[in-house]
Protein backbone atom coordinates (compact mmCIF):
# COMPACT_ATOMS: atom_id res chain seq x y z
CA UNK A 1 0.00 0.00 0.00
CA UNK A 2 1.35 3.36 -0.95
CA UNK A 3 1.95 6.13 1.53
CA UNK A 4 -1.11 8.36 1.91
CA UNK A 5 -1.09 12.14 1.76
CA UNK A 6 -0.87 13.58 5.28
CA UNK A 7 -0.48 17.32 4.80
CA UNK A 8 -3.20 19.88 5.39
CA UNK A 9 -1.56 22.30 2.96
CA UNK A 10 0.57 22.38 -0.16
CA UNK A 11 2.99 25.23 0.32
CA UNK A 12 6.00 24.25 -1.74
CA UNK A 13 8.13 21.43 -3.07
CA UNK A 14 11.07 22.19 -0.80
CA UNK A 15 9.33 20.51 2.15
CA UNK A 16 8.00 17.50 0.23
CA UNK A 17 9.71 14.13 0.03
CA UNK A 18 10.28 12.52 -3.35
CA UNK A 19 7.59 9.96 -2.40
CA UNK A 20 5.06 12.72 -1.80
CA UNK A 21 5.88 14.32 -5.15
CA UNK A 22 5.56 10.93 -6.82
CA UNK A 23 2.19 10.37 -5.14
CA UNK A 24 0.85 13.63 -6.58
CA UNK A 25 2.14 12.75 -10.06
CA UNK A 26 0.64 9.24 -9.90
CA UNK A 27 -2.69 10.60 -8.66
CA UNK A 28 -2.70 13.23 -11.42
CA UNK A 29 -2.25 10.48 -13.99
CA UNK A 30 -5.58 8.98 -12.90
CA UNK A 31 -7.27 12.38 -13.13
CA UNK A 32 -6.28 13.04 -16.75
CA UNK A 33 -9.00 10.81 -18.09
CA UNK A 34 -11.86 12.68 -16.36
CA UNK A 35 -11.46 15.68 -18.69
CA UNK A 36 -11.99 13.34 -21.66
CA UNK A 37 -15.34 11.96 -20.43
CA UNK A 38 -18.75 12.87 -21.79
CA UNK A 39 -19.53 14.36 -18.37
CA UNK A 40 -16.31 15.99 -17.18
CA UNK A 41 -17.17 15.89 -13.53
CA UNK A 42 -16.83 13.57 -10.56
CA UNK A 43 -18.54 14.06 -7.19
CA UNK A 44 -15.38 13.67 -5.08
CA UNK A 45 -15.41 17.15 -3.50
CA UNK A 46 -19.15 17.73 -3.46
CA UNK A 47 -20.07 20.11 -0.66
CA UNK A 48 -16.56 21.55 -0.30
CA UNK A 49 -16.00 25.27 -0.74
CA UNK A 50 -12.83 26.45 -2.42
CA UNK A 51 -11.72 30.08 -2.54
CA UNK A 52 -9.30 31.41 -5.15
CA UNK A 53 -7.60 34.38 -3.50
CA UNK A 54 -5.42 35.89 -6.21
CA UNK A 55 -3.70 39.10 -5.20
CA UNK A 56 -1.54 39.09 -8.34
CA UNK A 57 -2.82 38.75 -11.90
CA UNK A 58 -3.21 35.26 -13.34
CA UNK A 59 -5.07 33.64 -16.23
CA UNK A 60 -3.71 30.11 -16.43
CA UNK A 61 -3.27 29.20 -12.80
CA UNK A 62 -6.54 30.69 -11.58
CA UNK A 63 -8.62 29.24 -14.43
CA UNK A 64 -6.89 25.91 -14.06
CA UNK A 65 -7.57 25.75 -10.31
CA UNK A 66 -11.15 26.86 -10.79
CA UNK A 67 -11.83 24.25 -13.46
CA UNK A 68 -10.08 21.61 -11.38
CA UNK A 69 -12.33 22.43 -8.42
CA UNK A 70 -15.45 22.44 -10.59
CA UNK A 71 -14.62 19.11 -12.21
CA UNK A 72 -14.40 17.70 -8.69
CA UNK A 73 -17.84 19.19 -7.91
CA UNK A 74 -16.59 21.70 -5.33
CA UNK A 75 -18.10 25.18 -5.10
CA UNK A 76 -15.68 27.94 -6.01
CA UNK A 77 -15.40 31.63 -5.26
CA UNK A 78 -12.87 33.98 -6.86
CA UNK A 79 -11.43 37.01 -5.13
CA UNK A 80 -9.07 39.41 -6.87
CA UNK A 81 -7.17 42.25 -5.26
CA UNK A 82 -8.77 45.09 -7.20
CA UNK A 83 -12.34 44.02 -6.41
CA UNK A 84 -11.86 43.19 -2.74
CA UNK A 85 -11.55 44.98 0.58
CA UNK A 86 -7.75 45.01 0.18
CA UNK A 87 -8.31 48.30 -1.61
CA UNK A 88 -9.92 49.53 1.64
CA UNK A 89 -6.86 48.49 3.62
CA UNK A 90 -8.00 45.22 5.12
CA UNK A 91 -5.03 43.06 6.10
CA UNK A 92 -4.36 39.64 4.66
CA UNK A 93 -4.87 38.07 8.07
CA UNK A 94 -8.26 39.67 8.59
CA UNK A 95 -9.39 38.75 5.10
CA UNK A 96 -8.38 35.15 5.67
CA UNK A 97 -10.10 34.95 9.06
CA UNK A 98 -13.27 36.33 7.53
CA UNK A 99 -13.12 33.69 4.83
CA UNK A 100 -12.67 31.07 7.51
CA UNK A 101 -15.75 32.39 9.30
CA UNK A 102 -17.62 31.58 6.08
CA UNK A 103 -16.54 27.94 6.58
CA UNK A 104 -14.38 27.49 3.53
CA UNK A 105 -12.47 24.22 3.11
CA UNK A 106 -9.59 25.13 0.83
CA UNK A 107 -7.91 28.46 0.15
CA UNK A 108 -5.85 28.78 -3.01
CA UNK A 109 -3.64 31.78 -2.75
CA UNK A 110 -1.32 33.94 -4.82
CA UNK A 111 0.47 36.86 -3.22
CA UNK A 112 3.52 38.98 -3.98
CA UNK A 113 5.11 38.27 -0.58
CA UNK A 114 7.25 35.16 -0.10
CA UNK A 115 5.96 33.14 2.85
CA UNK A 116 2.42 34.50 2.67
CA UNK A 117 0.94 31.05 2.03
CA UNK A 118 2.75 29.66 5.07
CA UNK A 119 1.55 32.60 7.15
CA UNK A 120 -2.10 31.81 6.36
CA UNK A 121 -1.65 28.05 6.62
CA UNK A 122 -0.49 28.49 10.21
CA UNK A 123 -3.52 30.52 11.29
CA UNK A 124 -6.30 28.79 9.33
CA UNK A 125 -8.04 25.45 9.81
CA UNK A 126 -8.77 25.43 6.09
CA UNK A 127 -6.19 23.89 3.76
CA UNK A 128 -3.98 26.39 1.98
CA UNK A 129 -2.57 25.79 -1.49
CA UNK A 130 0.20 28.07 -2.62
CA UNK A 131 -0.40 29.31 -6.15
CA UNK A 132 2.70 31.50 -6.07
CA UNK A 133 4.20 33.51 -3.22
CA UNK A 134 6.58 36.22 -4.39
CA UNK A 135 9.84 34.81 -5.74
CA UNK A 136 9.60 31.83 -3.38
CA UNK A 137 7.54 28.88 -4.70
CA UNK A 138 4.88 27.94 -7.23
CA UNK A 139 4.48 24.26 -6.44
CA UNK A 140 1.68 23.28 -8.82
CA UNK A 141 3.57 24.80 -11.77
CA UNK A 142 6.64 22.71 -10.96
CA UNK A 143 4.46 19.62 -10.47
CA UNK A 144 2.86 20.05 -13.87
CA UNK A 145 6.31 20.58 -15.40
CA UNK A 146 7.47 17.33 -13.77
CA UNK A 147 4.32 15.57 -14.95
CA UNK A 148 4.87 16.77 -18.54
CA UNK A 149 8.53 15.74 -18.48
CA UNK A 150 7.62 12.29 -17.24
CA UNK A 151 4.83 11.97 -19.79
CA UNK A 152 7.07 12.95 -22.72
CA UNK A 153 10.36 11.37 -21.65
CA UNK A 154 9.09 8.41 -19.64
CA UNK A 155 11.21 9.29 -16.61
CA UNK A 156 12.73 12.14 -14.68
CA UNK A 157 15.76 10.52 -13.08
CA UNK A 158 19.02 11.45 -14.85
CA UNK A 159 17.34 13.80 -17.31
CA UNK A 160 19.28 16.97 -18.09
CA UNK A 161 16.99 19.92 -17.57
CA UNK A 162 18.05 23.51 -18.19
CA UNK A 163 16.10 26.41 -16.76
CA UNK A 164 16.73 29.59 -18.73
CA UNK A 165 16.11 33.23 -17.93
CA UNK A 166 15.28 35.32 -14.91
CA UNK A 167 16.16 32.87 -12.14
CA UNK A 168 16.42 35.69 -9.61
CA UNK A 169 12.72 36.60 -9.61
CA UNK A 170 11.35 33.19 -10.48
CA UNK A 171 9.30 31.10 -8.07
CA UNK A 172 8.80 28.66 -10.94
CA UNK A 173 12.58 28.15 -11.08
CA UNK A 174 12.87 27.50 -7.34
CA UNK A 175 10.00 25.01 -7.19
CA UNK A 176 11.33 23.28 -10.30
CA UNK A 177 14.84 23.04 -8.88
CA UNK A 178 13.57 21.42 -5.67
CA UNK A 179 11.26 19.05 -7.50
CA UNK A 180 13.70 18.05 -10.22
CA UNK A 181 16.66 17.47 -7.90
CA UNK A 182 14.52 15.41 -5.50
CA UNK A 183 13.50 13.16 -8.38
CA UNK A 184 17.10 12.76 -9.56
CA UNK A 185 17.32 15.06 -12.60
CA UNK A 186 20.44 17.08 -13.40
CA UNK A 187 19.53 20.74 -13.34
CA UNK A 188 21.39 23.59 -15.04
CA UNK A 189 20.33 27.20 -14.67
CA UNK A 190 21.26 29.69 -17.38
CA UNK A 191 20.78 33.39 -17.75
CA UNK A 192 22.46 36.77 -17.35
CA UNK A 193 24.65 37.02 -14.25
CA UNK A 194 22.52 39.92 -13.02
CA UNK A 195 19.44 37.64 -12.97
CA UNK A 196 21.24 34.79 -11.21
CA UNK A 197 20.78 34.66 -7.42
CA UNK A 198 23.99 34.50 -5.42
CA UNK A 199 24.57 31.01 -4.03
CA UNK A 200 22.01 29.28 -6.25
CA UNK A 201 24.48 26.39 -6.78
CA UNK A 202 23.90 25.41 -3.14
CA UNK A 203 20.54 24.02 -4.31
CA UNK A 204 22.45 21.40 -6.28
CA UNK A 205 22.35 23.01 -9.72
CA UNK A 206 25.00 23.90 -12.29
CA UNK A 207 25.20 27.59 -13.18
CA UNK A 208 25.94 28.59 -16.75
CA UNK A 209 25.84 32.05 -18.30
CA UNK A 210 26.35 30.82 -21.88
CA UNK A 211 22.93 29.67 -23.02
CA UNK A 212 24.29 27.83 -26.08
CA UNK A 213 26.44 25.69 -23.84
CA UNK A 214 23.59 25.20 -21.40
CA UNK A 215 21.17 23.72 -23.94
CA UNK A 216 23.65 21.51 -25.79
CA UNK A 217 23.24 18.45 -23.54
CA UNK A 218 19.70 19.24 -22.40
CA UNK A 219 16.81 16.78 -22.71
CA UNK A 220 14.46 19.62 -21.87
CA UNK A 221 14.63 23.36 -21.42
CA UNK A 222 12.25 25.38 -19.31
CA UNK A 223 12.21 28.96 -20.55
CA UNK A 224 11.14 31.53 -17.97
CA UNK A 225 9.23 34.66 -18.75
CA UNK A 226 11.05 37.97 -18.49
CA UNK A 227 9.02 39.51 -15.70
CA UNK A 228 8.71 43.15 -16.77
CA UNK A 229 6.66 43.89 -13.65
CA UNK A 230 9.52 42.86 -11.36
CA UNK A 231 12.34 44.72 -13.17
CA UNK A 232 12.58 47.68 -10.84
CA UNK A 233 16.22 48.30 -11.58
CA UNK A 234 17.78 47.75 -14.98
CA UNK A 235 19.19 44.24 -14.72
CA UNK A 236 19.87 43.92 -18.43
CA UNK A 237 20.51 46.70 -20.92
CA UNK A 238 17.65 46.13 -23.34
CA UNK A 239 15.02 43.65 -24.44
CA UNK A 240 16.81 43.38 -27.77
CA UNK A 241 20.09 42.44 -26.14
CA UNK A 242 18.35 39.89 -23.94
CA UNK A 243 16.66 38.35 -26.96
CA UNK A 244 19.91 38.13 -28.90
CA UNK A 245 21.89 36.57 -26.05
CA UNK A 246 19.30 34.48 -24.20
CA UNK A 247 16.12 34.32 -26.28
CA UNK A 248 15.59 30.78 -27.62
CA UNK A 249 15.13 30.66 -31.38
CA UNK A 250 15.53 27.90 -33.97
CA UNK A 251 19.13 29.02 -34.59
CA UNK A 252 20.12 28.32 -30.97
CA UNK A 253 18.27 24.98 -31.00
CA UNK A 254 20.43 23.79 -33.93
CA UNK A 255 23.11 22.81 -31.41
CA UNK A 256 20.65 21.00 -29.18
CA UNK A 257 19.31 17.45 -29.19
CA UNK A 258 16.71 16.68 -31.88
CA UNK A 259 14.31 15.44 -29.18
CA UNK A 260 14.66 18.44 -26.91
CA UNK A 261 11.47 19.49 -25.12
CA UNK A 262 10.75 23.19 -24.90
CA UNK A 263 8.66 24.19 -21.88
CA UNK A 264 7.45 27.57 -20.71
CA UNK A 265 5.20 28.30 -17.74
CA UNK A 266 3.39 31.09 -19.61
CA UNK A 267 2.43 33.74 -20.36
CA UNK A 268 5.01 33.87 -23.14
CA UNK A 269 6.57 37.07 -24.42
CA UNK A 270 6.81 36.12 -28.08
CA UNK A 271 10.15 37.02 -29.61
CA UNK A 272 11.66 38.01 -26.28
CA UNK A 273 12.62 34.92 -24.27
CA UNK A 274 11.21 32.55 -26.90
CA UNK A 275 10.81 33.09 -30.63
CA UNK A 276 7.42 32.56 -32.21
CA UNK A 277 8.80 29.75 -34.40
CA UNK A 278 10.01 27.84 -31.34
CA UNK A 279 6.83 28.46 -29.36
CA UNK A 280 4.76 26.99 -32.20
CA UNK A 281 7.25 24.26 -33.16
CA UNK A 282 7.04 20.53 -32.55
CA UNK A 283 9.65 20.94 -29.78
CA UNK A 284 7.16 22.94 -27.77
CA UNK A 285 5.01 21.23 -25.13
CA UNK A 286 3.66 24.49 -23.76
CA UNK A 287 0.00 23.61 -24.33
CA UNK A 288 0.51 20.06 -23.02
CA UNK A 289 1.72 21.73 -19.84
CA UNK A 290 -1.57 23.61 -19.58
CA UNK A 291 -3.62 20.43 -20.13
CA UNK A 292 -1.56 18.53 -17.58
CA UNK A 293 -1.84 21.40 -15.11
CA UNK A 294 -5.53 20.72 -14.77
CA UNK A 295 -4.99 17.07 -13.85
CA UNK A 296 -2.21 17.98 -11.42
CA UNK A 297 -4.40 20.57 -9.69
CA UNK A 298 -7.30 18.15 -9.44
CA UNK A 299 -4.94 15.69 -7.79
CA UNK A 300 -3.65 18.29 -5.35
CA UNK A 301 -7.15 19.46 -4.39
CA UNK A 302 -8.31 15.89 -3.90
CA UNK A 303 -5.32 14.87 -1.78
CA UNK A 304 -5.47 17.98 0.39
CA UNK A 305 -9.25 17.62 0.88
CA UNK A 306 -8.80 14.03 2.02
CA UNK A 307 -6.06 14.93 4.49
CA UNK A 308 -8.56 16.10 7.13
CA UNK A 309 -9.76 12.54 7.72
CA UNK A 310 -6.21 11.14 7.78
CA UNK A 311 -4.98 13.80 10.21
CA UNK A 312 -7.96 13.29 12.52
CA UNK A 313 -7.39 9.53 12.84
CA UNK A 314 -3.72 9.98 13.71
CA UNK B 1 -3.14 -1.30 21.65
CA UNK B 2 -2.45 -5.02 21.40
CA UNK B 3 -2.96 -6.51 18.01
CA UNK B 4 -5.76 -9.03 17.92
CA UNK B 5 -5.10 -12.51 16.58
CA UNK B 6 -6.46 -13.36 13.17
CA UNK B 7 -7.92 -16.74 12.38
CA UNK B 8 -7.87 -17.49 8.68
CA UNK B 9 -10.08 -20.11 7.01
CA UNK B 10 -9.74 -21.05 3.35
CA UNK B 11 -13.23 -21.17 1.91
CA UNK B 12 -12.54 -21.49 -1.79
CA UNK B 13 -9.66 -23.27 -3.50
CA UNK B 14 -8.26 -22.50 -6.98
CA UNK B 15 -10.28 -25.20 -8.76
CA UNK B 16 -13.54 -24.13 -7.14
CA UNK B 17 -12.83 -20.52 -7.99
CA UNK B 18 -12.22 -21.40 -11.64
CA UNK B 19 -15.49 -23.35 -11.82
CA UNK B 20 -17.47 -20.61 -10.12
CA UNK B 21 -16.15 -17.96 -12.51
CA UNK B 22 -17.03 -20.26 -15.40
CA UNK B 23 -20.56 -20.67 -14.05
CA UNK B 24 -20.93 -16.89 -13.66
CA UNK B 25 -19.81 -16.47 -17.28
CA UNK B 26 -22.49 -18.95 -18.41
CA UNK B 27 -25.10 -17.20 -16.30
CA UNK B 28 -24.22 -13.83 -17.80
CA UNK B 29 -24.69 -15.23 -21.31
CA UNK B 30 -27.93 -16.90 -20.28
CA UNK B 31 -29.34 -13.66 -18.86
CA UNK B 32 -28.33 -11.53 -21.85
CA UNK B 33 -30.82 -11.63 -24.68
CA UNK B 34 -28.72 -9.95 -27.33
CA UNK B 35 -25.06 -10.92 -27.03
CA UNK B 36 -24.02 -8.08 -29.34
CA UNK B 37 -25.01 -5.55 -26.68
CA UNK B 38 -23.05 -7.24 -23.92
CA UNK B 39 -20.15 -5.36 -22.25
CA UNK B 40 -18.22 -6.36 -19.14
CA UNK B 41 -16.93 -3.76 -16.66
CA UNK B 42 -14.82 -4.72 -13.66
CA UNK B 43 -14.35 -2.65 -10.53
CA UNK B 44 -10.71 -1.96 -9.63
CA UNK B 45 -8.71 -3.92 -8.47
CA UNK B 46 -9.83 -7.52 -8.17
CA UNK B 47 -13.19 -7.00 -9.85
CA UNK B 48 -11.25 -5.92 -12.94
CA UNK B 49 -9.19 -9.13 -12.92
CA UNK B 50 -12.33 -11.23 -12.48
CA UNK B 51 -14.02 -9.33 -15.31
CA UNK B 52 -11.08 -10.06 -17.59
CA UNK B 53 -11.43 -13.77 -16.83
CA UNK B 54 -15.16 -13.62 -17.51
CA UNK B 55 -14.45 -12.02 -20.89
CA UNK B 56 -11.97 -14.82 -21.69
CA UNK B 57 -14.54 -17.45 -20.71
CA UNK B 58 -17.24 -15.84 -22.84
CA UNK B 59 -14.86 -15.82 -25.80
CA UNK B 60 -14.28 -19.53 -25.28
CA UNK B 61 -17.93 -20.44 -24.78
CA UNK B 62 -19.64 -18.31 -27.35
CA UNK B 63 -16.88 -17.12 -29.67
CA UNK B 64 -17.73 -13.45 -29.10
CA UNK B 65 -15.50 -10.71 -27.71
CA UNK B 66 -17.57 -8.30 -25.61
CA UNK B 67 -16.12 -4.82 -24.91
CA UNK B 68 -14.28 -4.71 -21.61
CA UNK B 69 -13.72 -1.78 -19.27
CA UNK B 70 -12.38 -1.10 -15.82
CA UNK B 71 -13.85 1.30 -13.32
CA UNK B 72 -12.04 3.03 -10.46
CA UNK B 73 -14.75 4.32 -8.15
CA UNK B 74 -12.48 6.22 -5.74
CA UNK B 75 -13.81 9.65 -6.73
CA UNK B 76 -17.41 8.54 -6.32
CA UNK B 77 -16.97 7.23 -2.79
CA UNK B 78 -19.03 8.74 0.02
CA UNK B 79 -16.40 8.43 2.74
CA UNK B 80 -13.69 10.99 1.84
CA UNK B 81 -14.30 12.84 5.12
CA UNK B 82 -14.22 9.58 7.10
CA UNK B 83 -11.48 7.55 5.46
CA UNK B 84 -9.48 10.12 3.49
CA UNK B 85 -7.95 9.62 0.08
CA UNK B 86 -7.07 6.26 -1.36
CA UNK B 87 -4.65 5.07 -3.93
CA UNK B 88 -6.21 5.71 -7.30
CA UNK B 89 -6.15 3.80 -10.54
CA UNK B 90 -7.46 4.72 -13.92
CA UNK B 91 -10.95 4.22 -15.21
CA UNK B 92 -10.73 2.85 -18.74
CA UNK B 93 -13.95 2.63 -20.69
CA UNK B 94 -12.93 2.91 -24.31
CA UNK B 95 -16.24 2.00 -25.88
CA UNK B 96 -19.60 3.66 -26.26
CA UNK B 97 -21.77 2.26 -23.50
CA UNK B 98 -25.02 3.86 -24.66
CA UNK B 99 -27.63 1.14 -25.26
CA UNK B 100 -25.23 -1.51 -24.00
CA UNK B 101 -26.08 -4.29 -21.60
CA UNK B 102 -23.42 -3.74 -18.95
CA UNK B 103 -22.41 -6.41 -16.49
CA UNK B 104 -20.55 -4.94 -13.51
CA UNK B 105 -18.13 -7.36 -11.90
CA UNK B 106 -16.70 -7.17 -8.39
CA UNK B 107 -15.11 -9.60 -5.97
CA UNK B 108 -17.07 -9.11 -2.74
CA UNK B 109 -20.53 -7.59 -2.26
CA UNK B 110 -20.82 -6.19 1.26
CA UNK B 111 -22.44 -2.84 2.16
CA UNK B 112 -23.35 -2.09 -1.46
CA UNK B 113 -21.67 1.32 -1.32
CA UNK B 114 -19.03 0.43 -3.90
CA UNK B 115 -21.75 -0.66 -6.31
CA UNK B 116 -23.69 2.54 -5.66
CA UNK B 117 -20.55 4.55 -6.56
CA UNK B 118 -19.97 2.39 -9.64
CA UNK B 119 -23.55 2.93 -10.87
CA UNK B 120 -23.11 6.68 -10.49
CA UNK B 121 -19.82 6.65 -12.34
CA UNK B 122 -21.08 4.50 -15.20
CA UNK B 123 -23.94 6.88 -15.86
CA UNK B 124 -21.36 9.67 -16.32
CA UNK B 125 -20.21 7.81 -19.41
CA UNK B 126 -23.60 7.44 -20.99
CA UNK B 127 -26.93 5.66 -20.69
CA UNK B 128 -26.66 1.88 -20.87
CA UNK B 129 -29.76 -0.10 -21.72
CA UNK B 130 -29.30 -2.23 -18.64
CA UNK B 131 -26.78 -2.71 -15.85
CA UNK B 132 -26.42 -6.03 -14.08
CA UNK B 133 -24.17 -7.02 -11.22
CA UNK B 134 -22.05 -10.16 -10.92
CA UNK B 135 -20.02 -10.84 -7.78
CA UNK B 136 -17.80 -13.68 -6.69
CA UNK B 137 -18.84 -13.54 -3.03
CA UNK B 138 -21.94 -12.10 -1.40
CA UNK B 139 -21.23 -11.75 2.32
CA UNK B 140 -24.41 -9.91 3.33
CA UNK B 141 -24.74 -6.81 5.55
CA UNK B 142 -26.15 -4.53 2.89
CA UNK B 143 -26.53 -0.85 3.78
CA UNK B 144 -28.25 0.06 0.51
CA UNK B 145 -31.05 -1.53 -1.51
CA UNK B 146 -28.69 -3.31 -3.92
CA UNK B 147 -28.56 -6.97 -4.96
CA UNK B 148 -26.48 -9.02 -7.37
CA UNK B 149 -27.84 -10.77 -10.47
CA UNK B 150 -25.13 -13.44 -10.47
CA UNK B 151 -23.47 -14.64 -7.28
CA UNK B 152 -20.53 -17.04 -7.17
CA UNK B 153 -21.04 -18.02 -3.56
CA UNK B 154 -23.09 -16.71 -0.66
CA UNK B 155 -21.04 -16.63 2.52
CA UNK B 156 -22.96 -15.64 5.64
CA UNK B 157 -20.54 -13.67 7.81
CA UNK B 158 -20.62 -11.76 11.04
CA UNK B 159 -19.92 -8.06 10.78
CA UNK B 160 -16.39 -8.19 12.16
CA UNK B 161 -15.29 -11.01 9.87
CA UNK B 162 -13.57 -10.18 6.62
CA UNK B 163 -13.66 -11.91 3.27
CA UNK B 164 -10.43 -11.64 1.29
CA UNK B 165 -10.33 -12.67 -2.31
CA UNK B 166 -6.83 -13.42 -3.57
CA UNK B 167 -6.26 -13.64 -7.31
CA UNK B 168 -3.20 -14.81 -9.20
CA UNK B 169 -2.85 -11.52 -11.10
CA UNK B 170 -2.67 -9.52 -7.89
CA UNK B 171 -1.73 -11.84 -5.06
CA UNK B 172 -0.03 -14.80 -6.77
CA UNK B 173 -2.71 -17.33 -5.78
CA UNK B 174 -6.41 -17.98 -6.40
CA UNK B 175 -8.09 -18.43 -3.03
CA UNK B 176 -10.91 -16.97 -0.94
CA UNK B 177 -10.20 -16.49 2.76
CA UNK B 178 -12.47 -15.82 5.70
CA UNK B 179 -10.61 -13.82 8.32
CA UNK B 180 -11.90 -13.82 11.90
CA UNK B 181 -10.63 -11.50 14.59
CA UNK B 182 -10.05 -13.32 17.87
CA UNK B 183 -9.41 -11.77 21.27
Amino acid sequence: MKELWKRKDLLGLQELSSEEIQLILDTADSFKEISLRAIKKVPALRGKTIVNLFLEPSTRTRTSFELAAKRLSADTVNISASASSFTKGETLKDTARNLQALKIDILIMRHSAAGSARFLADILDASVINAGDGAHEHPTQALLDLFTLKQKKGKIKNLNVTIIGDILHSRVARSNIWGLTKLGANVTVAGPATLMPVGIERLGVTVCTDVNKAIKQADAINILRIQMERQKTNLFPSIREYRDLYGIDLEKLKNASKDILVMHPGPINRDVEISSEVADSSYSVILDQVTNGLAVRMAVLYLVAGSAAVLEVN
Amino acid sequence: MTKRQEKIIRIMEPDQLRRVIMRISHEILEKTENHEDLAIVGIVTRGAHLARRVVDNIKEIEGINPPFGILDITLHRDDLDISGTREMHKTEINFDLNEKNIVLVDDVLFSGRTVRAALDEITDYGRPKKIQLAVLIDRGHRELPIRADCVGKNIPTSFDEKVRVHLKEEDGEDVVLLVKQED
